[in-house]
C-alpha cells in the first residue's frame, strides 16, 4: 500500500521542479496541504491533552517543548536527506555521543576554550564519522542498514574507549560551555535558534541548489540519475556526511543541554530521528520527503514526549499510547495525503 | 582497485588481530609480573603464618574500586592478616577468571569478587571452593551456586526509610513531594519506593503527600520531560525524591535552570561525581549512596569470618564486622547476604573530596 502511495517519487521531483515556475501558485497552496493531515492532528492533540492538563499550552511549556525539541529537528533534517536516498544511518546514536564526549573532554581539559570552538570540534568529529559511513555506503556498495549498523558499535566502542568508561560530569564543565544550551538569543533558546538556522539553511539547500534537487533524482531513481549525468556516489557520500555534520552538532548540544556525557548517551535515539522523519512523512522507498514535513514530525513527538508525562496515565500505558498515536498519525497523514496526490493528478489531466 | 582494496582491509585486519594478540600478551605478563610480586611476599609472609585475603575488582583505574579495596585491605590488616589486590586491565569475566586461576594455585585462604558476569565465573569460583577456598562476591553478586555469601551495598529497607526521612527534613515535614525513579521494572528501585511508602505512614508524616511516581528509565531526555511535568503538573510540589543515577541529575539540572533552587528540594541516590555541581549550588542539599570503602571493609570481616570458621554463609550467623559493628547473613534468593545498612550521605560538607572519587 505505501509502495502505491509513494510511488510516484517523479512526481515529488516535478512538483519541487514546478515550485521554481511561475504559474504555479495553485499547485505550490497544495503542496503545502500535503501535510495538512499532520497539522490537524497535532491541533487535536493538543486540545486534548490541554483539557487534560490546563498547564499544557503555558508559554513556559512551549518553549519547554521547543527547547526538547530542538536536538531530535536537527537530527530529522540529516536522516531526511539519507532517506531520500533510499537510505538510513543507524549510526547516529553513537556519533552524537562520540562527538559529544570527545567536545566534553575537550573543554573539561581547556576550560576557556570558547564553547563555539567546542562547537565546531564536534561538528568535525562528526563529519569525520559521516565521512567514514558515506565512504562504506557509496565506495563500498554497503548497504546503509548494514554498513551504519557496523559502524554504530564503532563508533559507541570508541566512546567507551575515549571516556575509559568514566562520565563527564557538570562541575567538571566551564559555565560557558553549559551557557550554550541554556543561553538565549534575543529572547529565544539557543537551541531553538539553531535549530531555526538549520532549517533555514536546509530549506535553501534542499529546494534551491543544484545539489539538492540531485539528491531527490537520486533517491527517486538512481538508474536514470546516473545516466543523466549525476554522480550518484559523490551524492550519497555527501548526504551521509552532512548527517554526521548535524550529528556532531547535536552531539555538542545534547551534552551542553544535559550538563553530562556518558559512555550510552542517546542510545536507539537513531529510531527516535527516524520516527520524526517517516511521521513527518518522508519516504523509506526514498525519493520524496519535505523540510516541513519533517518539522511537523518532530513537533509531534515533542509534543507527545512533553504531554504523555502530563496527562497522567500509568507509565505501563504511555508506550501504548505513543504508539497509537504514531499509527493514527501516520494513517490519517496518508489518507490526507492520497486525496490531495489524487486531486493534484486531476488537475494534471485538466 | 577493488583488488587493492581487499588487500588493505586484509592486512589492516591482520594489524589488529596482532596488535589485540600484543596487547593481551602485554596484560598476561603484567598481571603474571603482579602475581609474582604477591606470591613473594606471601612465600615471606608464610613463616609468620598470616593467612591470605585476594580481593578482585571488575578493572584497574576505577576510583570506585580502588575505594573498595581500600577498605577490604584495612579490615584484613586489622585482623593482621595479608590482603591481596586484584583488578584486570578490562572488565571481562575472563580476565577475571585467568585471575582466579592464579589464586586457586596460589592456595589464598579466601577470594571476594565484585563479578564481571552473574554466572560465567561460577566454573572457576566452584572450582576454587573445592579446593578450600571460601568465596564471597561484593558489590555485584555472582550467582548463588558460586559464592558463600554475598555483601551487598546497602540495606533497601534503609535506603527507602531514609530518603523520606531526608526530604521531609528538607521541606519542612509538609506538602507534596513527588519520586523520579528509573524503568517501572527496575527490580532495585521499585524495593526502595515501597519501602518509601511503608514509611511515609507513619502518622509523623500526615502533611506529606506523595502526588506521583514518574518513570525517566534512565534516560537523559526523557527524565528531564518528566521532571518538567511534575513541576507543570504539581505546582505546589515541594520535594523529589530520585533515587537513580541519571535521574537525579537530570532533575538537578531543570531546576537549576528553572531556578527553582528555593523553591523544590531534591534528594535521592546519585554519582557524587554527578551530583557536586547541585549540591554545591544547593538544588540539592544532600544525597545517599553507599559508601564503597564501607563495603569493602565489611566484605574483608565477612571472609575473615568465613575463613575463621565463625560463620558459613548461611542465613541467620552473625558476626562482628569492626567498627560497623554486628551484621547478620540474611536470605537472598537462592543464596545469602550480608547488607552495609545505612546508604551514606553527601552534602555540602564532603562532596568536595569525594566528587574526585567516583
Amino acid at each position: 500500500m505505501k509502495q502505491k502511495e509513494w510511488g510516484q517519487p517523479a512526481l515529488a521531483v516535478s512538483q519541487g521542479a514546478r515550485q521554481t515556475v511561475p504559474k504555479t501558485s495553485f499547485s505550490g497552496s497544495f503542496a503545502k496541504f500535503r501535510e495538512m493531515g499532520l497539522l490537524v492532528f497535532i491541533v487535536l492533540l493538543c486540545a486534548g491533552v490541554q483539557l487534560r492538563n490546563p498547564s499544557f499550552l503555558t508559554w513556559e511549556n512551549i518553549n519547554d517543548i521547543a527547547t526538547n525539541t530542538a536536538i531530535l529537528a536537527i537530527l530529522s533534517v540529516g536522516m531526511m536527506l539519507v532517506i531520500i536516498t533510499r537510505g538510513i544511518d543507524l549510526s547516529i546514536g553513537a556519533t552524537l555521543a562520540l562527538s559529544g564526549m570527545i567536545a566534553a573532554q575537550t573543554v573539561q581539559q581547556m576550560p576557556s576554550l570558547h564553547p563555539a570552538a567546542a562547537l565546531l570540534l564536534g561538528i568535525a568529529v562528526g563529519i569525520v564519522c559521516g565521512w567514514i559511513v558515506g565512504f562504506l555506503v557509496s565506495k563500498m556498495d554497503i548497504l546503509p542498514i548494514i554498513a551504519t549498523l557496523g559502524m554504530m558499535n564503532v563508533f559507541r566502542g570508541l566512546t567507551y574507549e575515549t571516556s575509559g568508561g568514566k562520565w563527564v560530569s557538570a562541575h567538571q564543565m566551564p559555565e560557558s560551555f553549559k551557557a550554550l544550551a541554556t543561553g538565549t538569543f534575543l529572547g529565544v533558546n539557543n537551541l531553538i535558534v539553531i535549530a531555526v538556522l538549520v532549517y533555514i539553511a536546509a530549506y535553501y539547500f534542499v529546494n534551491h541548489t543544484r545539489t539538492g534537487r540531485r539528491v531527490y533524482a537520486v533517491g527517486s531513481n538512481p538508474e536514470s540519475a546516473a545516466i543523466s549525468g549525476i554522480k550518484t556516489d559523490r551524492i550519497l557520500w555527501l548526504v551521509y556526511t552532512l548527517m554526521g555534520g548535524l550529528t556532531g552538532l547535536a552531539g555538542v548540544l545534547w551534552v551542553s543541554k544535559f550538563a553530562s556525557a556518558q559512555g550510552d548517551t542517546a542510545s536507539g535515539y537513531e529510531l527516535n530521528v527516524i520516527a520524526a522523519c517517516v511521521l513527518g512523512g518522508v519516504s523509506i522507498a526514498g525519493g520524496s520527503g519535505k523540510v516541513s514535513g519533517i518539522i511537523l514530525g518532530s513537533v509531534l513527538l515533542g509534543i507527545l514526549n512533553n504531554a504523555l508525562p502530563m496527562i497522567n496515565v500509568s507509565p505501563f500505558w504511555q508506550s501504548w499510547i505513543q504508539g497509537m498515536i504514531i499509527v493514527v498519525a501516520v494513517i490519517i497523514n496518508a489518507l490526507v495525503k492520497r486525496g490531495i496526490d489524487r486531486n493534484n493528478l486531476m488537475r494534471r489531466k485538466i | 582497485m577493488k583488488k587493492m582494496m581487499t588487500l588493505g582491509l586484509t592486512a589492516v585486519m591482520a594489524v589488529s588481530l596482532l596488535a589485540g594478540c600484543g596487547s593481551n600478551n602485554n596484560a598476561g605478563s603484567g598481571e603474571s609480573g603482579g602475581a609474582n610480586a604477591a606470591a613473594d611476599a606471601s612465600n615471606g609472609a608464610d613463616a609468620g603464618g598470616k593467612k591470605k585475603f585476594a580481593i578482585i575488582f571488575k578493572n584497574t583505574g576505577n576510583p570506585y574500586g580502588e575505594k573498595m579495596m581500600e577498605g577490604f585491605k584495612k579490615a584484613i590488616e586489622e585482623k593482621g592478616d595479608e590482603a591481596i589486590l586484584k583488578a584486570p586491565d578490562q572488565p571481562t569475566a575472563e580476565a577475571q577468571i585467568q585471575m582466579i586461576e592464579e589464586l586457586i594455585s596460589q592456595k589464598v585462604d579466601s577470594i571476594s569478587i565484585a563479578g564481571n558476569d552473574p554466572d560465567a565465573l561460577q566454573p572457576a569460583l566452584t572450582k576454587a571452593m573445592k579446593a578450600g577456598i571460601k568465596v564471597s562476591s561484593l558489590d555485584s553478586a555472582v550467582n548463588a551456586q558460586s559464592r558463600n555469601t554475598h555483601v551487598n551495598q546497602a540495606d533497601p529497607e534503609r535506603i527507602g526509610r531514609t530518603l523520606i526521612q531526608g526530604v521531609s527534613e528538607m521541606i519542612g515535614g509538609e506538602g507534596e513531594i513527588a519520586i523520579l525513579s528509573a524503568t517501572s521494572q527496575a527490580t532495585n528501585q521499585n524495593t526502595w519506593i515501597e519501602w518509601m511508602k511503608k514509611e511515609l505512614e507513619d502518622p509523623k508524616y500526615a502533611n506529606v503527600k506523595l502526588v506521583k511516581v514518574a518513570y525517566g528509565d534512565d534516560l537523559r531526555d526523557k527524565s528531564v520531560s518528566e521532571t518538567e511535568a511534575l513541576l507543570k503538573s504539581y505546582p505546589n510540589l515541594k520535594g523529589i525524591i530520585a533515587p537513580t543515577t541519571v535521574g537525579i541529575a537530570a532533575a538537578g539540572k531543570v531546576l537549576t535552570d528553572k531556578g527553582l533552587k528555593d523553591k523544590v528540594k531534591l534528594t535521592g541516590l546519585g554519582l557524587p561525581s554527578e551530583m557536586a555541581e547541585y549540591i554545591e549550588s544547593g538544588v540539592c542539599p544532600w544525597m545517599y549512596l553507599w559508601n564503597p570503602i564501607d563495603v569493602g571493609y565489611l566484605a574483608g570481616f565477612a571472609a575473615e569470618g568465613l575463613v575463621a570458621g565463625e560463620i558459613t554463609g548461611a542465613t541467620g550467623e552473625k558476626f562482628t564486622a569492626g567498627s560497623l559493628g554486628e551484621k547478620e547473613i540474611v536470605a537472598d534468593g537462592d543464596g545469602t547476604q550480608i547488607m552495609l545498612g545505612d546508604p551514606f550521605k553527601f552534602d555540602a560538607g564532603n562532596i568536595a573530596e569525594w566528587k574526585e572519587v567516583y
